[in-house]
């Protein structure tokens, strides 16, 4: 039980790392990529900014999604 | 980091701190986390608007990534989801339409403040109540029958003779709730349930689910993993509305919502997975620290005029 337990902690604390790794990435790359032209669209196109913004939140959490439970299957599969 | 739709300037990793906390609690009792959110935005100089719009868009990704992961669980029943974002967003629109009739009548503040302490405090108080009598009759009666696993969904509540009751209502038209495991009962009553926590959501802002949470457990009879599920599905479609309607009114800084939903995606999954090692009662007593925290800000803000 108590291996078990560690197991899970430390495939968790891996997962963790690479998420973050691929977090940081993201902020620098899409992010700085996207914040001009978003601002744009705020400014000028008000509607279409807020069926973007939907899209783009949605769209993001089902990658993350995806990316986690990719790294968690992987990560588990490994250490078992 | 500067953010340049509302010209802030936040540290990403406070936003991803924040996002993970809010997931957590989002994933395990089915909330929005705009209690904590809102004010942690507002804390970084994010003005009250943009705490508000932000906020929900958030709530938006969270839910989905949380909502996901309950589904997979078996925790989400669509149908009633679907029937309660109905009732949620016209009653968000009425309780808005209240707030615009206080304000022209005057004191909308206090009455608005004094509203939210007392339903908050009797959330807390009734489900403390709730869930320990709960636990102590289960505590009695299973002592040698202990439930096998970690999944305890059958659940049961001290509350349960009047859920029955109002299940019992024949008020037409009857629909069966077969994954929640409710026979029978009033579409009227779901929308209900769903129309008042709108209402609190558009009156006291954020969207409400330390209201509607509870409410789908003792008033529907939908056991609890499954209302944190179903809730938290059905918070996709209603933060969604808010999400654009915010977003049409210039309340939205969508790049903040990214990076705090990074931290968000992983806190959803945990907290939703960490449900399965709970039982229903158990969730409930947890969740009784939630709207008393909702009470401790209305009352800072009555007394200090701040809006946290």
């Amino acid at each position: 039980m108590k291996q078990g337990t560690a197991r899970t902690l430390r495939a968790f604390a891996i997962e963790l790392g690479i998420y973050a790794l691929l977090v940081t990435g993201y902020f620098f790359l899409v992010l700085h990529l996207l914040g001009g032209w978003l601002y744009g669209l705020e400014v000028h196109h008000r509607y279409t900014y807020a069926g973007v913004a939907i899209l783009l939140i949605i769209g993001q959490a089902v990658v993350l999604e995806s990316v986690t439970t990719l790294l968690l299957r992987l990560i588990r599969g490994r250490s078992e | 980091m500067f953010f340049p739709i509302s010209g802030a300037h936040i540290s990403p990793i406070y936003l991803v701190i924040v996002g993970f906390l809010v997931g957590i609690l989002g994933g395990f009792f089915g909330v929005g986390g705009s209690f904590i959110a809102g004010p942690a935005l507002r804390l970084v100089g994010l003005d009250w608007n943009f705490a508000v719009g932000t906020d929900l868009a958030h709530i938006v990704g969270k839910s989905v990534v949380a909502a996901k992961r309950h589904r997979a669980l078996g925790n989400v029943d669509l149908r009633l989801g679907l029937i309660m974002a109905i009732g949620t967003i016209s009653g968000a629109e009425a309780g808005a339409q209240l707030i615009q009739m206080l304000k022209r009548a005057g004191n909308v503040n206090l009455i608005v403040s004094i509203v939210a302490i007392v339903v908050y405090l009797s959330i807390s108080a009734f489900m403390l109540w709730e869930s320990q009598k709960t636990l102590r009759s289960q505590k009695r009666r299973s002592s040698k029958e202990k439930v096998k696993g970690a999944i305890a969904k059958r659940d049961k509540s001290a509350f349960g003779p009047t859920t029955r009751a109002i299940q019992r209502l024949k008020i037409w038209p009857m629909i069966a709730l077969p994954t929640s495991g409710v026979k029978a009962i009033s579409l009227w009553m779901i929308l209900l349930v769903a129309f008042v926590g709108g209402v609190f959501g558009g009156f006291l802002g954020g969207g409400a689910g330390y209201i509607r949470m509870p409410s789908m457990v003792y008033v529907l009879g939908i056991p609890t993993h499954l209302a944190v599920g179903t809730d938290l599905f059905e918070i996709i479609i209603s933060a969604s509305y808010g999400t654009l309607t915010h977003a049409i009114k210039g309340n939205v800084d969508i790049l903040i919502a990214l990076v705090m939903h990074t931290g968000a995606a992983i806190g959803a999954q945990i907290g939703a997975i960490s449900t399965q090692y709970f039982a229903g009662p158990k969730i409930r007593l947890a969740f009784v620290p939630l709207p008393l925290i909702g009470a401790a800000i209305v009352i800072y803000t009555l007394f200090t005029g701040h809006k946290l």
